[in-house]
């Protein structure tokens, strides 16, 4: 697998260009759920990741599909609400037959499907970062532990020499557990903690969050304020005169898609921690990058989330050629045991856990939009759904 | 940073944010002091008033895009407003659960609008260099008290908006046929008043005021096709506090609110501050359901 993907990816670019996906023979398919958000709040992100899903699915079509079979990807709208979430997925389970779905964003989204996909022993792809704290053999989660995202960013702060830390998020279960894993490392590691503040979802003032930011006098903000309310949090800290070269803010929620939506003149020198940055080096990435522009436009973007969504489907196809088998539960154990592969995070592989062992990344926005990385965790790091300091004596046992 | 200074610095951020409100709340208690309407499209106004802002800087980039953008969207959200006015809420006039219905439609149909015209994800309006600086003490009792030159010009646009339509109210021929309707429209319009007009150009002043407030809102928050939904909720909360189309129950209701937010904030993480305000105003309703300010009007009897 490592290493033929570029090569493949640059011939099935123009084969996708040349013919859509329609197959010639209509038994000789399978049908996939693709389940996102479609329409409210989360919209925005969602249609991005499902258009990476859904190229995915068009260039293992373009190379002659899985075990002889064309994929039909059925795509469903979750709607930005857990219930629709729910309901779809048992729609697309026992209406529309589908061996695999890929999707969900929020963690209340996955938290509502997660006992329908265990009801039905089916498999749920779940490509975004989250808080951990969850172990179910029915669900792969690809996108980072809170030790993949998280604490990479507390490491390579410690490294610069930050030793005050202000933590502001959305309120929340993600913030309010990856704060939580913070607050204990943050103690343990002899740093202290300047504040820690929540608002709302959507929340617009931070006036009173800026003035205790300035009483506290912290040496940074770990920022993990979802959606728009980045957008008010740094325009009033600009208008404050805290401007990110002033002091440094380290978000875990500002991929490319928001930086090139808030303004990259806003944000510019702000950090930010992912497992994928578009600025990758290497040709896999390259090539991924490429064929997204080719058929979304030359000025989109792709970002952390919407690799997952693509690399999840990628793992999938490859999971089930080894399984030479559509089964859930034989692909899920054919997936653990592929080893690593190349993919536009670079290697990457899915645990015992049936999380994905990744690199961490620390990226600085650039004028142009796009991050700079700047440190990166010595090698792939091995995902952790429970942090042994916050969740002593829990762990994940899948196989 | 002394603590009078905090402090301090606390009741102006509670003035600010008061300012906002008073700005986002403005138009919907006009049109809903005379009108009865309880426009749920009001909100789209605003998130009108940033897209049109941002199509201004488009083509007068430079310090001085933002002071043109403030008329331009306030006149082109008022000749929306005064169209959706004619075209869908007259129509509907005495029956206030189908306007509710049928601006909520018209809400969604904005939204939509804005999501196919400039994409889901927003676009970039910046305060000009001129405003990003801060006013900072930097010896006495205050010292290290720092008030950012935006939220000091958003103050000053409040105040400016305010008194402009105090002084249209209370002393143009137009406010005095306003007042006139607002407490007797049968009784004004025997008179020779003609209060389908009245409704008319109230109700494209409110959106008007609505859009130059999307102006303001985006120098300190972003322009999305869902953004109007953030303010709604403060805005209707402002007005029925304040007491159904009274400028100065208006006017107090936002400082009631801001102050009360930015002084709890002290105590209380966000979250549980928004949750106070709630009961605050739940109580304050029970205890006067007619709002800060009681508005004389027969159209509460009909």
């Amino acid at each position: 697998m490592i290493g033929n993907r570029t090569g493949l990816l640059a011939a099935l670019l123009a084969a996708t260009m040349l013919s859509s996906a329609t197959p010639a023979f209509a038994d000789g398919t399978v049908k996939v759920g693709v389940l996102q958000s479609l329409s409210g709040t989360m919209a925005i992100s969602e249609v991005p990741l499902e258009d990476a899903e859904l190229l995915a699915i068009d260039q293992i079509n373009a190379a002659g599909g899985v075990l002889g079979k064309q994929i039909v990807p059925v795509e469903e709208d979750g709607a930005s609400d857990p219930s629709t979430f729910a309901q779809k997925a048992t729609k697309l389970i026992e209406e529309d037959k589908v061996v695999t779905v890929f999707g969900g964003w929020t963690s209340s989204s996955r938290k509502a499907m997660l006992p329908v996909f265990q009801r039905f022993h089916n498999l749920l792809w779940y490509p975004v970062q989250f808080e951990g704290n969850e172990c179910s053999p029915n669900i792969m989660y690809s996108g980072a532990q809170p030790n993949q995202q998280a604490l990479p960013a507390l490491t390579w702060a410690e490294e610069k020499g930050y030793k005050s830390y202000f933590l502001l998020g959305s309120d929340y279960v993600y913030p309010r557990t990856a704060n939580l894993i913070l607050k204990k490392h943050i103690a343990h590691d002899g740093m202290t903690l300047a504040g820690e503040e929540y608002v709302p979802l959507g929340g617009t003032d931070f006036s009173s969050i800026i003035a205790e930011i300035q009483q506290s006098k912290p040496d940074i903000i770990i920022n993990t304020l979802n959606g728009d309310s980045n957008v008010s949090f740094f325009k009033q800290m600009a208008a404050a005169g805290l401007t990110p070269d002033k002091l440094p803010v380290m978000s875990f929620s500002i991929a490319e898609p928001e930086a090139k939506a808030m303004g990259p003149s806003l944000l510019a020198g702000s950090y930010t921690s992912w497992n994928y940055f578009q600025s990758l080096p290497g040709p896999t990435n390259a090539a991924f990058v490429a064929a997204y522009k080719a058929k979304f436009g030359a000025n989109s973007v792709v970002d952390d989330p919407m690799v997952h969504g693509y690399e999840d489907v990628m793992i999938w196809a490859d999971a089930v050629k080894k399984a030479k088998s559509f089964n859930p539960t034989k692909v899920r154990d054919a997936a653990v045991s592929l080893g690593f592969v190349d993919s536009p995070l670079g290697e990457v592989k899915f645990a015992d856990n049936q999380s994905m062992v990744q690199t961490g990344y620390i990226g600085q926005l650039q004028p142009d939009g796009q991050f700079k990385i700047i440190w990166q965790s010595p090698g792939p790091i091995e995902p952790q759904p429970y942090d042994p300091l916050t969740f002593p004596g829990k762990s994940c046992k899948l196989h | 940073m002394h603590e009078s200074a905090f402090l301090l610095g606390q009741v102006f951020n509670g003035f600010s944010v008061a300012s906002l409100f008073i700005l986002a709340a403005l138009g919907l208690a006009l049109s809903f002091g005379l009108m009865r309407v309880i426009n749920m499209a009001h909100g789209e106004m605003l998130m009108l008033g940033g897209y049109l802002a941002y199509m201004t800087l488009q083509i007068v980039p430079g310090p001085l895009g933002i002071l043109v953008a403030m008329p331009v969207a306030f006149l082109g959200a008022g000749l929306l407003g005064g169209i959706l006015e004619w075209a869908v809420i007259h129509r509907l006039s005495a029956r206030p659960l189908d306007t509710l219905l049928a601006t909520w439609g018209v809400s969604l149909v904005l939204q939509q609008a804005a999501r196919n015209l400039f994409g889901a994800i927003g676009v970039e309006v910046t305060a000009p260099r001129w405003l990003n600086h801060t006013v900072s003490v930097h010896s006495g009792y205050f010292k290290g008290l720092d008030l950012p030159d935006t939220r000091i010009f958003i103050l000053i646009v409040a105040a400016f908006v305010l008194g402009g339509i105090a002084l249209l109210i209370n002393k143009t021929r137009l406010g005095l046929y306003v007042r006139a309707v607002n407490q007797d429209r049968a009784t004004a319009a025997a008179m020779g008043v003609n209060a389908r007009l009245i409704d008319l150009a109230v109700f494209a002043l409110g959106t008007g005021v609505a859009g130059l407030a999307g102006v303001i809102l985006a120098l300190l928050g972003p322009v999305t096709p869902t953004v109007g939904q953030n303010y709604i909720v403060p805005a209707f909360l402002v007005v029925i506090l304040g007491g159904l189309g009274s400028l100065v129950g208006t006017t107090i209701a936002s400082l009631m609110i801001g102050l009360f937010t930015a002084l709890i904030e002290i105590f209380v993480d966000v979250s549980v501050a928004q949750v106070l305000l709630l009961v605050f105003v739940i109580l304050f309703i029970q205890i006067r359901p007619q709002g800060v300010i009681t508005v004389r009007t027969r159209a509460l009897e009909g």
